[in-house]
């Protein structure tokens, strides 16, 4: 085998992987990046054109002051998050990260039930008081509510 | 008092790394032994002066110096002296610190070691890590000065995030940075030769063990973090493709394939070029792994800095390293020629197949890393690429990289034969299809996905062991004779053999806890119970403790099987003081099937508990396999032939005289 036939053969190989990558790429992107929204967004997407039930979405606020509720069940909880323009319900069972507070910026990933409910599989606070998402932080900036000093 | 001094002593290192990146440079091109003998000992002094440093600023957090601004924002004297000390590197300054530190010690290593060096060589390889040095104290003194003053001195710090606090993270990020760092000297060796416009098989027997090293570090400090976010994190969760993890893994990919390519170079003179170009790369993504982590364009517990000035100056510092080194790259590249010629079926081939896969997985896990920060920067749209995106680009690439990595070492140089090999390997042939069936009948209810993801991990056990047995020629030879070739066979062969089965136990380990966890979720009052799988865990109530410099409520379950005790849990959450903080300590429990893990919630106010349990079977094997790992790295890097006179480069034309008898002897 010469050192042409082997580049060949190499180069081969490469273009082969790496189309099938691509492709792969292409695909897993497709389904599979979520996007993020502040409820006002969200309320403004719906308006515009429906999320279909089942995409998955990431949507971020504040928890509304005594909005948290805890179902019959004891691990379903329910609450609102809010950008103080819009307000979103959300639904979310399973065990609240340690820094959940009722006033506390949160963000949570799951998909919009066809009732408008938010039904989270996941909800993050950052683990530290002070924190504040950074696409929460924006979304209140947007909103014109955001009072914290900017980066 | 100290402060100053290590403040001082960073100003005196960064002079010294001045002259050092300089100096022997000019002296190698115009060939001045003065000039060039500059290197050694500015290594070792510039490595003094930086521990100097490092430890003063370990003494003022021992002896919790508040005066100090590092100090009274990341401690607190109520702190255990481990998290004291652990405090050090738990801040953005402490942590870049300590980078410096492990880049330092890496070139006082060569200077002090590096004996079977040619002196030219090493004073442009030192050269080289003192450009990366004088990089990082000018940003370390300029932008995160980790001794600056605060006066007045407050009565106490603020404390380090309990999250941090923890033996498991205590030593993540020394390890993750030997890792790191040591990728460095690859770069620096890479760099070098480029310089000089030679690499051969002297060169990647020089760069091996330090890439090995790298590479061992690299492994564990992975392992370790993802082993702390397992417990830590109270979701029983072991890798969440979090760009910060991400960041750390591109390097290990990278890292991987270029311990796989050195050895073509080394054995076959081959595969130069690509070598190169992967040392450059490697170091490039432990850089940006930095610039990821440390300047704030992510969100996570590791971002520490939020100062625009920093992640600019960094960001500046990745362009200068990435395109300088590139930009060498290009021009001195192609005089280099590419030795021995390999058919595509042998073990060369194998290695450049394990080289395109490792490096394409590599690229997808950068691309799904950095697109969400692209598209925030030119759309301003949020998204997240979350773990479906990794499994679905990342899973299918590793399949044919598990199914080579089997018959590649069974393949001989040169010129191989496929069906010959998979002939040899009928034993882990069957093992693999014993598995399937096995798996399959105890399995049938699916996920039908980790019917073949286990068969694939013990093919690839079952070959490593297999290929050395066949090295032993076990059974086949007298049991006597197969002893006194264990004796003998190279510690780097054997350092494969470990290696691959620890890769094939952390697949196992993955694919079972992923597809057969049992999660429950449920609000307990005390003496109910819940079944979970074959387990029954009984709740006894909940009492409050307190801890060193936090009090928790601790939870207290026991476990039974069919009736019998197996284990009392005892979930805590603590909440600290200093910073105020909660977090979730869950209870596991491991055995040879896997883990049970219990984590105890929010009281629901009638008092109940909410409260998670798992079992995760076979979960340790992850980590398990990945210690393996290390030790095959370990083991090989122990091989003689890595320590004793063969680096040394002998005359161009004996050389390659010997590696042609050595590869007609092999």
């Amino acid at each position: 085998m010469t050192r042409k036939q082997r580049r060949l053969y190499i180069v081969g190989g490469f273009m082969l992987i790496f189309a099938s990558a691509a492709a792969l790429v292409l695909m897993a992107f497709e389904e599979n990046i979520v996007f993020f929204y502040s409820p006002s967004e969200l309320a403004q997407k719906s308006e515009q054109q429906p999320i279909p039930p089942g995409r998955r979405l990431r949507i971020g606020g504040l928890v509304e002051e005594g909005s948290v509720q805890r179902d019959a069940d004891g691990v379903t909880i329910t609450f609102r998050v809010t950008d103080t323009v819009e307000v979103l319900p959300v639904r979310f069972r399973g065990l609240l990260p340690d820094l959940f507070r009722e006033g506390q910026g949160i963000v949570a990933e799951g998909t919009l039930a066809m009732n408008g409910t938010f039904v989270a599989t996941e909800v993050l606070a950052k683990h530290d008081e002070t924190y504040m998402p950074k696409e929460v932080a924006e979304a209140l900036k947007k909103a014109g509510q955001w009072q914290g000093d900017d980066e | 008092m100290t402060a100053e001094l290590g403040h001082y002593a960073l100003v005196l290192a960064l002079s010294v790394a001045l002259v050092q990146a300089t100096i022997p440079l000019l002296g190698a091109w115009r060939g001045d032994p003065g000039w060039v003998g500059l290197a050694r000992p500015a290594a070792l002094v510039q490595c003094f002066l930086v521990t100097v440093a490092f430890g003063a600023l370990m003494y003022a957090y021992v002896t919790s110096d508040f005066s100090v601004l590092n100090v009274a924002s990341n401690s607190h004297s109520a702190k255990p002296l481990l998290y004291k000390i652990s405090g050090v590197w738990g801040n953005h300054e402490g942590s870049l610190l300590l980078w410096l530190l492990i880049l330092v010690l890496f070139g006082a290593a060569v200077a002090a070691f590096g004996g079977n060096l040619p002196a030219p060589f090493r004073a442009r390889v030192l050269a080289v890590q003192a450009m990366i040095a004088v990089g990082f104290l000018t940003f370390v003194l300029f932008t995160s000065n980790p001794f600056e003053r605060l006066l007045p001195a407050p009565l106490d710090g603020n404390g380090l995030n309990p999250l941090l606090q923890d033996p498991g993270l205590a030593f993540h990020p020394p390890f993750l940075y030997l890792g790191y760092v040591g990728f460095s000297m690859a770069f620096s060796f890479a760099v070098a030769a480029l310089i000089e416009g030679r690499v051969d098989a002297a060169w990647a027997r020089w760069v091996r063990p330090w890439t090995l090293a790298a590479w061992c570090f690299l492994t564990l400090g992975i392992a370790l973090g993802s082993w702390w976010a397992y417990y830590e994190l109270g979701w029983g969760g072991w890798w969440f493709w979090d760009p910060v993890e991400n960041a750390s893994f591109m390097p290990w990919l990278a890292g991987t394939a270029l311990l796989h390519s050195s050895i073509v170079v080394e054995k076959r003179d081959s595969l130069k070029n690509w070598t190169v170009l992967l040392a450059i790369l490697t170091f490039s993504l432990s850089l940006l792994g930095t610039f990821l982590v440390r300047s704030g364009v992510l969100t996570s517990v590791h971002a520490f800095a939020t100062d625009p000035a920093r992640g600019v100056f960094i960001l500046a510092f990745l362009i200068v390293v990435i395109a300088g080194s590139l930009t060498l790259y290009a021009v001195r590249a192609p005089a280099m020629k590419g030795g021995g010629i390999f058919s595509p079926v042998s073990r060369e081939g194998g290695l450049v197949l394990n080289n395109l896969l490792l490096s394409t997985a590599c690229a997808t896990v950068l691309l799904g890393t950095l697109y969400p920060l692209f598209l925030d920067a030119v759309t301003g749209d949020k998204i997240t690429v979350g773990p479906p995106f990794f499994n679905m680009t990342f899973g299918p690439l590793m399949v044919p990289v598990f199914i080579a990595m089997a018959v590649g070492p069974m393949l001989p140089w040169k010129r191989g034969d496929l069906l010959g090999a998979v002939q040899r390997l009928k034993f882990a042939i069957a093992a693999a299809v014993a598995a399937l069936l096995l798996t399959l009948v105890l399995a049938y209810d699916g996920p039908w996905l980790a019917i073949p993801g286990i068969a694939l991990g013990v093919w690839v056990i079952a070959a490593a062991l297999e290929e050395a047995a066949h090295r032993l020629r076990l059974f086949r030879v007298p049991i006597a004779e197969s002893m006194r070739r264990l004796m003998r066979s190279p510690r780097a062969a054997w350092g494969t053999t470990f290696a691959h089965a620890g890769a094939g136990m952390v697949i196992i380990g993955v694919v079972a806890s992923s597809s057969w966890q049992v999660e429950k979720l449920q609000v307990l009052r005390q003496g109910e119970s819940v079944a979970v799988g074959a387990y029954e865990f009984k709740f006894e109530g909940a009492t409050p403790v307190a801890g060193p410099n936090y009090g928790a409520v601790r939870g207290t379950f026991r476990v039974s099987r069919n009736g019998a005790e197996v284990a009392v849990m005892q979930p805590e959450s603590r909440s600290y003081q200093d910073p105020p903080m909660e977090t979730t300590e869950a209870a596991i429990r491991t055995g040879w099937g896997g883990d049970l893990y219990a984590v105890i919630g929010d009281p629901t106010g009638d008092g109940s508990w909410s409260t998670r349990f798992y079992n995760k079977p076979m979960i340790h094997w992850i980590w398990t396999g990945a210690l393996l790992m290390v030790f095959g790295g370990l083991f090989s890097l122990s091989d003689r032939r890595h320590r004793v006179g063969a680096p040394a480069r002998r005359g161009r034309m004996a050389k390659t005289v010997k590696t042609a008898a050595s590869m007609a002897g092999k």
